[in-house]
């Protein structure tokens, strides 16, 4: 309040001056992160006009012949439909997949919490610890089990008299590898969210439920899980905003980028990393990213749309 | 080990039960599913590390057994030949660990310095503009024009590519983490502000000695982010380095496993060609690459738990 009698002493040109002051500084502070992400954000949306374009190098991006929407004719003659479904289809594997692992291993390590704290430290620092590596690394150790000549999982066959299986060959495999890897590498994030989500329940009410004669098991399904639904509810709607825009490093990488997979593994990002580098068809590449963004827009203003109405705290914006 | 585990539980349901269920307000179960459950977590703790280990074995295993025998949990004919030969033959690795390290840090020590500072101004309540340049950051994490724009623009426009600022500069801002350190500020005591103001600092001055110190919780989570990032990337690598002297280890590591052709066309690895242990090579590159954010990893997995809570729940 001291601050008040201040600045009521100093004259009120001087108070705004000051002000301004304030102003600009702020700007200034904000000024290098503008510029970056000017750069690298803004600048490019120019760019999406390349979707309507025939790109020519030596015309640059605005000298390049306007084809309407001959990019998109064509991508959606051709190869929409297989990535769209690839991309969608297997986001929508990690979700439930990732929910239902996260959230069992979450419990369990809520039960095991006092009774071991020693083997709980460990379990989530191992879980937790694929998180860190990158995508190549995880993608070599992907080939120590699938390589087609020494991988642990070929030698698992042979142990039980299997035929070996040229596992960057087969593209039917690949939804159920690609899930596992993508558990092994992520889940043990949601884990760690999750319990975070189960430790902040008041545990006057596991005493209370306990006392009327309430099962571990019937604890779990009456007060665990309702009362981290909302941030089940949340985690998911936003795993299902971003569900157009796949994990390059994992569809990328893990797949050693095999030609021979693309049929189960072709997401919408490979496809335009592989028309932008490999084919060299721009115009078709930028049509498919802009299909990508657009619709990846209209994804999360939906997704924040339903978990605002749900509870305007989560909502993103 | 286990026995007395079991102790503990048996002592859990009878006598010390108050002791320790205190904590959580419930009984603990009978013995049996007690041990059940540790056996359960401990498969599942060695699911996530066994993959580690294989690779760990390989790069110790001689090449001739990996070719003959495959990989396994326990190294083959023990020997530091692949680490020999990698560290001998590559002038290359060092090179790109150079590339890594600097990139990392210049990097991540620039945006942190960048983000905050953004954050901070946008959680001022006397700065008018936060609002909208909020939105402008926001605007970024929900709509971009995508690889191909984005690509045109910094190998034509701004010619980054090949440079090492091709590295740092695209993850310098990540909106998200700017939003969330921007809570994080918003949550402090507004009491201090007043106060530093009174004592008469500056603006700046509160930043660095008030703002800064009271969040190394989320600078530190954050700034684990970020080292990730940096450290892992391989993807600008991939779209706009050629020249091998700026190569970072990710995508060394990528090189030398997408194709045995570059181990052998690089003059730098190919030593007697027929020579190179091959799959043993990678598993000890794969090891040198991962040391470093395995290291970071044990030191502050606490700060990357506290910034996973941050971020999932309390944001």
């Amino acid at each position: 309040m001291r601050t008040r009698t201040d600045a009521q002493r100093a004259s009120r040109r001087s108070r705004r001056r000051q002000a301004v002051r304030r102003e600009l500084l702020y700007l200034a502070l904000c000024a290098p992160g503008l510029v970056a992400l000017i750069l690298f954000n803004y600048v490019p949306l120019f760019g999406v006009v390349l979707a309507f374009k025939n790109f020519r190098p030596r015309r640059g991006i605005w000298g390049s012949e306007n084809v309407g929407f001959d990019n998109f004719a064509y991508l959606f003659a051709g190869d929409a439909w297989r990535i769209t479904r690839n991309t969608v289809a297997m986001n929508a594997l990690f979700i439930v997949a990732t929910l239902v692992v996260a959230l069992t291993l979450a419990i369990l390590i809520n039960e095991l919490r006092d009774r071991s704290p020693l083997l709980t430290k460990v379990t989530q620092s191992a879980m937790f610890l694929p998180f860190v590596l990158s995508w190549v690394v995880v993608a070599h150790l992907a080939t120590a089990f699938l390589d087609a000549r020494s991988g642990l999982l070929n030698q698992l066959l042979d142990l039980v008299s299997l035929p070996a299986v040229n596992w960057y060959a087969e593209p039917s495999y690949w939804p159920a590898i690609l899930t596992s890897v993508d558990l092994w590498k992520g889940v043990g994030f949601w884990v760690i969210v999750y319990l975070a989500g189960i430790l902040a329940i008041n545990p006057s009410l596991y005493e209370a439920a306990s006392l009327d004669g309430a099962s571990r098991w019937q604890q779990t399904r009456r007060i665990t899980l309702p009362l981290i639904l909302p941030l089940i509810t949340i985690n998911v709607l936003l795993s299902v905003s971003k569900v157009f825009n796949a994990d390059f490093g994992l569809f990328f990488q893990v797949t050693q980028n095999s030609p021979a997979l693309y049929p189960t593994t072709d997401v919408i990002d490979t496809y335009v990393y592989r028309a932008l580098t490999t084919t060299g068809d721009v115009g078709m590449a930028a049509a498919a990213g802009l299909y990508q963004a657009v619709v990846g827009l209209v994804l999360v203003v939906g997704a924040n749309w339903y978990v605002r109405r749900r509870s305007a705290d989560n909502a993103l914006f | 080990m286990l026995s007395s585990d079991v102790t503990d539980t048996r002592d859990t349901t009878t006598g010390t039960a108050a002791a320790l269920s205190a904590r959580s307000g419930r009984p603990a179960p009978r013995s049996a599913s007690a041990v059940l459950l540790r056996l359960v977590m401990a498969a599942v703790a060695a699911a996530f590390i066994v993959p580690l280990l294989v690779m760990l074995s390989a790069s110790f295993s001689e090449e001739r057994q990996l070719n003959e025998h495959g990989y396994a949990l326990w190294p083959r004919g023990f020997t530091l030949d692949a680490y020999r030969f990698v560290l001998e033959n590559s002038e290359q690795l060092v090179r790109s660990y150079a590339v890594s390290v600097v990139v990392t840090t210049v990097g991540t020590t620039a945006s942190l310095l960048i983000m905050s500072l953004m954050a901070f101004a946008l959680s001022r309540p006397d700065f008018r503009l936060a609002k909208p340049l909020a939105f402008l950051v926001l605007f970024t994490m929900i709509f971009n024009g995508g690889l191909v724009p984005l690509y045109i623009v910094i190998t034509r426009y701004y010619q980054l590519q090949d440079t090492i600022w091709v590295l740092i500069l695209p993850y310098l801002v990540a909106p998200w983490y700017v939003l969330l350190l921007r809570t994080y500020f918003k949550g402090l005591p507004a009491d201090l502000f007043d106060a530093a103001r009174i004592d008469g600092a500056g603006e700046l001055r509160t930043f660095w000695s008030i703002v800064l110190p009271l969040s190394k919780p989320a600078l530190g989570a954050v700034g684990l982010f970020v080292i990730l990032q940096y450290w892992n990337d391989w993807w600008l690598g991939l779209l706009y380095i050629q020249d091998r002297s700026l190569m970072p280890v990710q995508l060394l590591l990528y090189r030398v496993g997408s194709s045995i052709d570059f181990a052998l066309a690089n003059p730098a690895l190919a030593g007697q060609a027929g020579d190179i242990p091959v799959q043993s090579a990678r598993a000890a590159i794969a090891m040198l690459a991962i040391g470093p954010i395995v290291l970071a990893f044990f030191f502050l997995q606490k700060f990357l738990i506290k910034g996973i809570t941050l971020g999932g729940v309390k944001d």
